[in-house]
């Protein structure tokens, strides 16, 4: 086995190192996954208002999160807070700020979507029976809402996971930064390393993204009918 | 005998943001056992008078009284009376994500909170009286429309109400699966249920109602027994409507 290449993965703890950055992308992605859900939701339902001040205010919101690339925002938290506002958030915290205010916003247009594609009817059935407003949410149109949006939020988290690549930009040691640690220890020893690590890495985000790609098409389906 | 009064309104006006007047100083009265049967052109303020009588939609003047207590629509007492006057839509409004079974449980559960046993007894009962028991565990898409309109039936019956609001039930129907709906209506008709009926069936008002309301651009333009209105309508307006129904032969 002269300088196959592959040897790099298992010099050293080099495989835990990477499965340590792994951890560290998937933790920023679901702490923002979770927040973007809970504020998201909340979001979703300040979107459905039919005040007109109150949607201009929201789709500003989301069309600038939008427009924005993510790349820009986390600099604008994390260098611009700590020039102008004098804040130094760390990496970590700058990353999952960035990626709360998108996904807030993403997830917010998925809850009024999800709402808005609930027939008048769900409501006012429910009311003829009785049922509070709390009740006429609780029992039947949150469920509903929540199936709707089952296999979109799926998607939106494999995004958030895959896009937890930039902040190595700001000095965050996720994965793709550990990867190319171990590259650049090795550039002499091991030329190929690049090609290893980072097809472990491909294989990586596929074994975590995979599974909710899947889980989202399935759902898709089974809900259709 | 003097029948006693259940429900009745007293000059009701809506109109919408747009200005067009949907209901004109609407006064009706219902008695208990009664059956009215409202019809009317598309877009009379039919369905909305039928929604406004179960406070689902606001008016902008008059009142509407319960058993000689008059409802106040901002009051917690709406859910109350909502509980009293059951409804059924036009459209299939089950709840797609629970089963039949627990479609019918959910308000006598968490709106009456009623013994388990007790209701899941009637509930089967009622199912199989509009010959559906072998279908309390499947999903509403699973149903044709004129079963899925039966549970919506049993739905509003199993709350015990006083009256029964059926808005355009059998509207969204295919034509022989309306029967089958409309004769769960005769039988309840018969036991002397207290119904207002918005309808596009012309036969089948004059088979259920005791008494008829002839609507038009939010205004009552004719009542009467059903004999009466159909045989011999008073107004140019209704014969117009009626004749509507008829076809000549080349």
């Amino acid at each position: 086995m002269q300088n196959l290449g592959i040897q790099i993965l298992f010099q050293g703890n080099n495989f835990l190192r990477l499965l340590g950055g792994l951890w560290v992308s998937l933790k920023l992605a679901v702490l923002s996954m979770i927040f973007s859900i809970c504020l998201g939701m909340l979001f979703g339902m300040v979107m459905t208002s039919t005040k007109k001040s109150v949607r201009v205010i929201s789709r500003l919101y989301l069309e600038s999160v939008r427009i924005m690339p993510q790349l820009v925002l986390l600099f604008l938290v994390y260098f611009g807070a700590a020039k102008h506002l004098n804040v130094n958030f760390s990496g970590g915290t700058a990353a999952v700020l960035v990626f709360t205010f998108w996904g807030t916003a993403e997830m917010g247009d998925l809850v009024r979507s999800a709402l808005e594609s609930i027939p008048v009817h769900q409501y006012q059935s429910g009311y003829a029976l009785g049922l509070g407003k709390m009740g006429v949410y609780r029992y039947i149109i949150i469920p509903q809402t929540i199936r709707r949006l089952l296999p979109s939020m799926m998607n939106l988290l494999t995004r958030m996971i895959k896009t937890t690549s930039l902040v190595v930009l700001i000095g965050v040691i996720e994965v793709v930064k550990v990867g190319k640690q171990i590259i650049d220890a090795s550039r002499y020893t091991v030329p190929d390393a690049a090609l290893w690590v980072y097809g472990v890495i491909f294989i990586m985000y596929f074994a975590v993204c995979y599974p909710f790609s899947r889980a989202a098409a399935l759902l898709d389906k089974k809900l259709r009918d | 005998m003097r029948l006693e009064e259940i429900l009745k309104t007293e000059q009701l006006n809506k109109s919408y943001e747009n200005g067009q007047k949907v209901l004109n100083d609407i006064t009706f009265s219902l008695k208990k056992g009664e059956v009215v049967v409202i019809i009317g052109p598309s877009g009379c303020g039919k369905s909305t008078f039928l929604r406004c009588l179960n406070m689902l939609e606001p008016v902008d003047s008059g009142a509407i009284c319960f058993k000689d207590r008059v409802i106040d629509r901002a009051n917690k007492e709406v859910y109350e009376l909502r509980q009293k006057i059951g409804m059924v839509f036009q459209s299939y409004d089950l709840f797609p994500h629970l089963t039949i079974l627990d479609n019918i449980l959910l308000a006598p559960f968490k709106v009456q909170k009623r013994e388990k046993s007790e209701v899941t007894k009637e509930a089967e009962e009622l199912l199989k009286r509009v010959g559906l028991s072998d279908k309390k565990d499947v999903y509403p898409r699973q149903l044709s429309g004129g079963q899925k309109q039966r549970v919506a039936i049993v739905r509003a019956l199993i709350m015990h109400p006083e009256i029964l609001l059926l808005d355009e039930i059998t509207a969204a129907l295919d034509p022989e699966m309306v029967r089958e709906v409309l004769q769960v209506v005769l039988e309840l008709a018969r036991e002397g249920m207290t119904m207002v009926i918005v309808t596009h069936e012309m036969d089948f008002a004059r088979a259920v109602a005791d008494r008829v309301l002839f609507m038009d651009q939010g205004v009552v333009v004719e009542e009467g027994s059903p004999k009466e209105f159909f045989n011999s309508p008073k107004t140019e307006r209704a014969k117009q409507f009626l004749n509507m129904f008829h076809y000549e032969a080349r």
